[in-house]
């Protein structure tokens, strides 16, 4: 049943916030340009994605836990679907297209995840055998694999965050800890070999941002540039040169930070992150009062795949980190981003109300 | 650390590494942030502006240049230049060969032409190519997303009179040296005068360029203007040659190398100037091609060079009218006679007359017919007698020695050699001999035709030396004045009458009812003694022929002075003089001029230029004949 009472206000009204500010700045970072209606279909999306957490607040956590091997496999079966039929677009083969829309699976999929890896680290002792290990990272590692291949390395690296926050927080020791940070190093190479040309060029870009001043490294030094432009109070709302000037690419999808700080100054962008930290920290506190281990992994694992989003996104826009393609989770145009978020805190919704149901 | 949960809740332990994982993230995206937006936030709002400000100059047109009677000889065109933009971050330099072989350029030329840009600033763009073609242009509209850098920017270029009509005198336009253009004094694709009046009025002519600074997109494309700045155009230069009387003595003079000048011994008024060979100033204008340059630079009769202001060269028998001068002021040559016999000893040492090589001598003979037969031995007597001092004072104050001062770049000042100069230069002493081939204008000393031209000018009227200039507005222009007796005056006048008429060395240059005259040079290019050690052709050193004269004889409003490199004999020279003293006179005794009318009515008197093919002036000159 439904209790609003219950919802945490708080947790949606920041969320509903950071969306609201996310529509005016892809309304403000597009005038004039050919995304210039963009804006309206994020409102579609965010009334959508306000009823998606409604309804996903209202179907019992436990029936998802319980049914999360057959969500597991349907997941993988979707995302090879997807791989065989899915529309090609911008060279990724991530979308399938649902009631006109163009659905990412992939977002989907990361709820599964997060669900899957709560239940078994949160059924497993707390000392994990290796074997424990070894399952976990093979439950993440398959569907990564298939988005990977679509490809979508951006997506693919947004599961892992999961994992690892899972078999923390299952009790993983310190020992298998550092195992698997050099299992993960001596990976890198191979991982290298494996990366198309325009993501290698993406890293290339990120340590030597003047090898390719038009690529990714054009891309982050606008970027930085449309940052450092804002200074302490920005430039004023939709008065960014660096975003109406369209030298900032996709201002309203990967970086749309940048425009944001280059309207609002530091001031601005500090506001915008702290919002950002008052949700996870929120999302924190709901993981701990959360009625089991599995609850609250399950919200864990929403916080590490938002916390990822946010570090790695604006990582990206400072500079800090190479372009991966990782939206900004509540801000970012885009639908499948939103629903996925609005979806995932209607989960902790109802997590949080099966706390009072006991 | 671990911590067994009786409520089987996660242990809060690793709760808190998460916890304080994320607010650690957290900080080094706030310390990013401080670092971009208040660290470096002047250096990033740089860039900001350099990515969306563009600044293009607006040239300011070139002062057009005009005649004396307001007739237009150099004009603007239209036209747009390609040039590059290397500020903002898009990166030019990986589009070169693309935009290479868009507007059909070599691409090592281009990566020349942007790197002698080097050392000028980035906000300023540079020229890749001008003049350029409609399908260019195309091209580079068509490509504003991939090439934001490049743009076509509107220059007005240069059009000058075809076939190098005056083209020693207006000289032409280039771009700046690597050194003017390190120093900031042009911006890059500027029009700079080369030479010539172009080079002399440089400052005037090029006016003040403007300035547009406007805003555009990733793309290239203008948003908004911040400042349009007009430019202040050039100042036209209004000359004192006159169209007609130029043309007469480019016809006159035709292909045959040497100079002509012509000028107002009453003003110093340039009314035409003459080189040859000469050059195409258009080329120059158009981005002359290397091959043409070498052709110039390397050409022994030197096309680039004024020889009007630059030939330094020896006068030959033009020399004696300094000595009439000098020996009738000084009282010695008025009454004096001389008996030619066609040889003149000097310490033992004998000296020919030109009239000796054809087995004849002039006998005794004044001051006047002196001048008319051009006789040697007169002057040898009456220079040495003289001594080389009174020949270098006369020299001297007649402007000998010394640049007239013509607003013209680069004017030589010739030689007038003393024993001071000569102790100088070769630490040795004068030999008297020296002063017999000085007398008749050989050994050392040289002159210019603008010299010389303005000397003639001088002698006739009494001594009255103007600043020779083109520009009509030129200021400072009186020079000097000589006075000189009326005697000198009318003597030597009746002896350059004398000159033209029967019995003269330039008879056949007579004009039947024209009251002019002139005196004949004829100036070895080398020694004798020097000419018997070359074997082989010596075509080369013929000597050059030179004439000066004046229209009216009695206070002159023309003089003249016409060079003939290798013409042989004076003569030829004379002839030319003549058409163009004749020309000079048709034109002022018809009345009213054809150009005064066409200035009142507001008719351009523009012509296309004259041919310098050279026909017409042999045609004129007919065939030569002995001496």
């Amino acid at each position: 049943m439904m209790r609003f009472r219950d919802f945490d206000w708080l947790l949606i009204g920041v969320a509903l916030l950071i969306a609201v500010i996310g529509v005016a700045e892809i309304h403000n970072a597009t005038i004039g340009s050919k995304f210039a209606s963009v804006w309206v279909r994020q409102i579609y999306y965010l009334v959508a994605g306000v009823l998606l957490l409604v309804v996903m607040s209202q179907i019992d956590y436990k029936l998802i836990l319980e049914s999360s091997p057959w969500l597991y496999v349907i997941s993988v079966a979707g995302l090879i679907g997807v791989l065989v039929v899915g529309k090609a677009i911008f060279h990724s083969r991530r979308w399938i297209p649902v009631a006109g829309a163009h659905l990412q699976v992939s977002e989907f999929v990361k709820l599964v995840i997060i669900v899957v890896v709560a239940r078994f680290c949160g059924e497993a002792r707390l000392n994990l055998a290796w074997r424990d290990v070894l399952c976990v990272s093979a439950l993440v590692a398959v569907p990564a694999g298939l988005v990977l291949l679509e490809p979508d390395l951006g997506t693919a690296l947004t599961y892992i965050p999961v994992a690892v926050v899972g078999l923390w927080l299952g009790g993983l020791r310190w020992r298998q800890l550092g195992w698997l940070t050099l299992a993960a190093a001596l990976m890198l190479p191979v991982a290298w070999h494996g990366l198309h040309p325009y993501q290698k060029a993406r890293l290339e870009g990120f340590m030597q941002p003047q090898s390719d001043p038009l690529g990714s490294g054009y891309q982050v030094l606008q970027s930085k540039i449309a940052v450092g432009a804002g200074g302490v109070w920005g430039q004023g709302m939709a008065q960014g040169s660096q975003t109406r000037g369209e030298f900032l690419p996709v201002p309203h999808t990967d970086f749309i930070f940048a425009a944001f700080s280059e309207e609002y100054g530091f001031v601005g962008a500090l506001v915008l992150l702290g919002l950002y930290l008052l949700l996870l920290m929120r999302l924190i506190q709901n993981a701990q009062l959360a009625p089991d281990r599995s609850a609250g992994m399950v919200v864990m694992g929403v916080v590490a795949v938002l916390a990822f989003h946010v570090l790695v996104n604006v990582g990206m826009v400072v500079g800090l980190m190479p372009v991966a393609g990782i939206p900004l989770p509540l801000m970012s145009s885009g639908g499948s981003s939103l629903l996925f978020t609005f979806a995932a805190l209607g989960l902790v919704m109802n997590i949080r109300m099966a706390r009072f149901v006991n | 650390m671990e911590i067994v949960d009786r409520n089987d809740r996660i242990p809060a332990g690793r709760m808190a590494v998460v916890q304080y994982g994320i607010v650690l993230g957290f900080i080094v995206l706030g310390l990013g942030l401080w670092q971009l937006q208040i660290l470096q936030a002047r250096k990033y709002a740089a860039l900001a502006e350099q990515n969306r400000v563009r600044m293009e100059p607006i040239p300011a047109p070139r002062g057009k240049i005009y005649d004396a009677r307001g007739r237009l000889l150099v004009d603007n065109y239209p036209s747009f230049s390609a040039y590059l933009q290397r500020d903002g971050s898009h990166d030019w330099r990986a589009d070169l060969p693309l935009i290479a072989s868009g507007l059909q350029l070599a691409l090592p030329d281009l990566e020349a032409q942007v790197a002698k840009f080097r050392g000028s600033p980035a906000y300023q763009p540079i020229p890749i190519k001008s003049d350029i073609t409609e399908s260019d242009e195309e091209f580079i509209a068509a490509h504003r997303d991939q090439f934001p850098e490049l743009e076509a920017i509107m220059a007005s270029r240069r059009l000058y009179p075809k076939n190098g009509f005056a083209a020693s005198l207006i000289g032409y336009v280039g771009e700046p040296t690597a050194r003017q253009l390190d120093s900031g004094q042009y911006r890059p694709g500027a029009v700079v005068g080369k030479s010539g009046l172009e080079q002399y009025y440089n400052q005037q002519l090029m006016g003040v360029d403007g300035e547009r600074r406007v805003l555009v997109n990733s793309h290239g494309r203008v948003v908004g203007t911040l400042l349009d700045q007009a430019p202040v155009p050039g100042k036209d230069l209004h000359l004192t040659l006159d169209e007609n009387l130029q043309m007469a003595a480019e016809l006159a003079i035709g292909d045959r190398p040497g100079a002509v000048v012509a000028l107002d011994p009453r003003t110093g008024g340039v009314l035409a100037l003459v080189s040859r060979p000469t050059f195409d100033p258009n080329l120059f204008a158009q981005g002359l091609s290397s091959a043409q340059w070498q052709q110039w630079s390397n050409n022994p009769e030197h096309p680039l060079l004024d020889k009007a202001i630059q030939a330094q060269l020896a006068p030959g028998s033009v020399f004696k009218l300094v000595l009439s001068v000098a020996g009738l002021q000084e009282n010695i040559a008025e009454t004096k006679k001389v008996d030619c016999t066609g040889v003149f000893y000097y310490y033992g040492h004998p000296y020919h007359c030109w009239i000796a090589a054809t087995g004849g001598e002039h006998g005794v003979l004044g001051i006047q017919q002196a001048i008319t037969q051009s006789c040697d031995i007169y002057f040898y007597t009456l220079g040495t007698e003289m001594g080389i001092d009174t020949i270098d004072k006369y020299a001297f104050a007649l402007g000998l020695g010394r640049a007239t001062g013509i607003d013209l770049p680069g004017e030589a000042s010739g030689l007038v050699p003393t024993p001071q100069w000569k102790e100088a230069h070769y630490h040795l002493p004068w030999y008297k001999g020296e002063t017999v081939s000085v007398a008749i204008g050989q050994g050392p000393v040289t002159v210019t035709p603008v010299q010389l031209a303005r000397m003639v000018g001088g002698i006739a009227s009494g001594g009255h030396f103007p600043r020779p200039h083109v520009d009509a507005d030129a200021t400072n222009t009186a020079g000097f004045d000589f006075p000189l007796t009326q005697t000198t005056v009318d003597t030597i006048t009746a002896g350059m009458q004398g000159v033209v008429n029967p019995g003269g060395t330039a008879a056949s240059a007579h004009l039947q009812g024209v009251d002019f005259g002139g005196k004949t040079g004829t100036a070895q290019t080398i020694s004798n003694a020097k000419l018997r050690t070359i074997t082989g052709s010596h075509s080369q050193y013929v000597d050059n022929a030179w004439f000066v004269g004046v229209w009216p004889l009695k206070n002159p409003e023309i003089s003249v002075c016409v060079l003939f490199q290798r013409g042989a004999e004076g003569p030829l020279a004379a002839r030319i003089a003549s058409q163009v003293i004749k020309a000079f006179y048709q034109e002022q005794t018809a009345a009213p001029s054809t150009g005064e009318a066409q200035r009142r009515l507001g008719v351009s008197g523009r012509q296309a230029g004259a041919s310098t093919s050279g026909t017409g002036g042999e045609a004129a000159l007919g065939p030569v004949p002995g001496k």
